[in-house]
């Protein structure tokens, strides 16, 4: 589905990703760890595309397409969409509106805000005045309705409250196809984590730990995220050095 | 009366001004066919007359001209104090709200000639009216000059919603002149929606304002290349209570745009706010916001906000990374930008607004 190669990333003229390898199959969903600032959201915007994102070296291959240089609306026609951990508000663009505009049917567009519970949203300003909350079940909402083959979630849980996050929980799992058995999932995802809850709810394949703009370890995510819980991200760094040596 | 060759033939024309020829939509209907008064009425408590027909049969008319706007203000106030005044005359008998709104259009259909118009609107006690006044050019028309003196009188606790759609050729030259007074507890609101490029047009309406009325002045103004819009707006809020506002949303597309307002608070526990926003959507354009506050009485409330810009390149890739093109998305968030939901209109007024803010959108890139 996809693969990372070799991905060096400036934004205002500083390297923030140096070299980054990932591979995606078909069906997986991983889970990306590390401090804040590691460069884990530039990841996803240079996949994504972001103009700002500069690849400098490496490339970028989404079903079999090298993409590293094709503009976010051709990445997203083609399979690929993200769900922001600060999402920028649309003044004047309502959200039922863009559902609308993907070409969604009423009944859909109705389906999945009650699925998040987000009607009362609708019909207001994407995300103008959204709480923290609000803003992430609304990006959730708006994956759900494009359905990517590839989901980049950044933090979906990030200040949700523990209702919200099971409502989160349930709607990611229906994106990622979790209720087929695994041969017949088609849909793989990306989710960035700090908190781990959604890890509980949502089941990942593989790890990855992400610092000063390199994978530094790969493994179970579960056992990561204890490992990391326990010791921090530096004595993960360790046990990754320890296996290369 | 709406039968007439000429605005069978712009029909286009007059429905993008938000003016219909199916009069069952509206109250009353007027032309100034450039400077020929057509005027028909369908509804009990308003008086629609043209103006011609006003200062000959209803008392009181003549004198109450140029009590708002100063006869000799400046050089088009005096060309069009010169003639004999044409527009239309509008009176709504107190406690008499008027559902279905009103329409008017100001139409050039000569080529180079001067239409001044004069008009005249008197709401009383409690009365209530939306008026939707279109201006335009015929589709064969590119330049001439409008002048248009509209003075208005919004009686205690009486409400006019006057809505403006501009759709100008290329080549004319727009200078209205506009005097609001509002009565102790009445309020006003001014919408200015402009489509085309006109060479220039140069705006600033005055509004006088008693105990607890209000008045609000909002535009949206999209300038292609080659356009001057110089508009503002100034609210005199000089009883106990009074509130003003004054809200500009205006987009270069090359041309060029003065966003001004004055609001003068004269009296205690006024409140008065005006915010401007522009976007610049190419360097030929420019915007230049100009909001001025003048407190005359401690115990005022007033404020402003300016924000001038690109549209962000942050929403356009959002956009664009849920599948839109980014010329979809600079549209969307044009579109978005004079969204018509900040006039407060009633549906049917909204949804012509709507219209031609969708033109706006398509046409802007
Ligand atoms: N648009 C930008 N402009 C300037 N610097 C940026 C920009 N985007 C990212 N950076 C910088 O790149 C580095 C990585 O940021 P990034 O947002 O990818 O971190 P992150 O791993 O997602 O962190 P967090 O867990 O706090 O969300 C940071 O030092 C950040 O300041
Ligand atoms: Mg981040």
């Amino acid at each position: 589905m996809l693969i990372v190669e070799n991905l060096w990333v400036e934004v205002e003229g500083e390297k923030v990703l140096k070299g980054i390898n990932l591979r995606i199959k078909s069906g997986e969903t991983h889970v990306l760890f590390g401090p804040n600032g590691a460069g884990k959201s530039s990841l996803f915007f240079a996949i994504m595309g972001f103009s700002k994102y500069r690849v400098v070296e490496g490339r970028i291959i989404f079903k079999e397409r090298d993409i590293t240089y094709l503009p976010p609306h051709e990445r997203a026609r083609l399979g690929l969409g993200i769900s922001f951990q600060r999402p920028p508000s649309l003044r004047g663009i309502k959200l039922y509106q863009i559902g609308k505009l993907m070409g969604r049917e009423d009944r859909k567009i109705q389906e999945y805000a009650k699925l998040l519970s987000l009607n009362g949203l609708l019909y207001r300003d994407v995300n103008l005045g959204f709480s923290g909350g609000e803003m992430k079940r609304s990006e959730i909402f708006q994956l759900l309705l494009q359905g990517p083959d590839l989901a980049l979630i950044d933090e979906p849980e990030s200040g949700v409250d523990v209702v919200n996050i099971d409502l989160i929980a349930e709607a990611i799992k229906r994106l990622l196809q979790k209720d087929r058995p695994i041969l017949e999932r088609k849909r793989s995802g990306i989710i960035i984590t700090h908190t781990g809850f959604i890890l509980e709810k949502v089941k990942a394949d593989r790890g990855h730990l992400l610092m000063d703009g390199k994978i530094v370890c790969s493994g179970n995510p579960e056992e990561m995220f204890n490992e990391i819980k326990l010791k921090g991200y530096k004595e993960c760094v360790k046990c990754w050095k320890k296996t290369l040596s | 009366m709406l039968e007439k060759d000429i605005i069978l033939k712009e029909r286009e024309v007059l429905e993008r001004v938000g003016f219909v020829l199916d009069e069952k939509q509206r109250s009353g209907s007027f032309v100034l066919l450039d400077n020929e008064e057509i005027a028909s009425n369908y509804t009990e408590g308003l008086t629609f007359y043209s103006m011609g027909k006003a200062v000959k049969e209803i008392k009181g008319v003549k004198e109450k001209l140029w009590t708002l706007v100063p006869e000799d203000k400046d050089k088009w106030t005096r060309k069009a104090a010169s003639g004999p005044p044409r527009g239309y005359f509008i009176h709504v008998a107190k406690g008499v709200k008027v559902e279905k709104p009103l329409q008017a259009c100001f139409l050039i259909a000569t080529s180079r000639m001067t239409q001044t118009t004069h008009n005249l609107i008197i709401l009383e006690d409690g009365a209530e009216l939306y008026i939707i006044n279109g201006c335009a050019t015929a589709s064969y028309i590119n330049a001439g000059l409008h002048i248009g003196i509209t003075e208005i009188f919004v009686g205690k606790g009486a409400f006019l919603s006057y809505t403006m759609i501009h759709d100008w050729a290329s080549q004319v030259e727009v200078r209205p002149r506009t005097g609001v007074y509002v009565q102790e507890g009445g309020k006003f609101v001014s919408n200015y929606i402009t489509i085309k490029e006109s060479r220039l047009t140069q705006s600033y309406p005055e509004a006088i304002v008693e105990r607890n009325g209000a008045a609000q002045f909002a535009s949206l103004v999209f300038a292609p290349p080659n356009s001057l819009y110089d508009l503002g707006a100034r609210i005199y809020l000089n009883g106990e209570g009074a509130r003003g506002e004054i809200i500009s949303r205006a987009i270069s597309g090359g041309g060029k745009v003065y966003s001004k307002g004055h609001l003068i608070g004269n009296a205690p526990g006024i409140k008065a706010h005006m915010s401007c926003d522009g976007l610049l959507l190419n360097s030929q354009g420019s915007i230049v916001a100009i909001p001025e506050l003048e407190a005359n009485h401690p115990e005022v409330e007033m404020s402003h906000e300016a924000a001038v810009g690109k549209i962000a390149e942050e929403e356009i890739e959002y956009l664009m990374s849920r599948g839109f093109s980014p010329e979809e998305a600079k549209s969307l968030i044009i579109k978005g930008f004079l969204d018509p939901k900040i006039l407060g209109l009633p549906p049917a007024l909204e949804a012509e607004v709507n219209k031609t803010i969708e033109m706006i959108g398509e046409g802007s890139l």
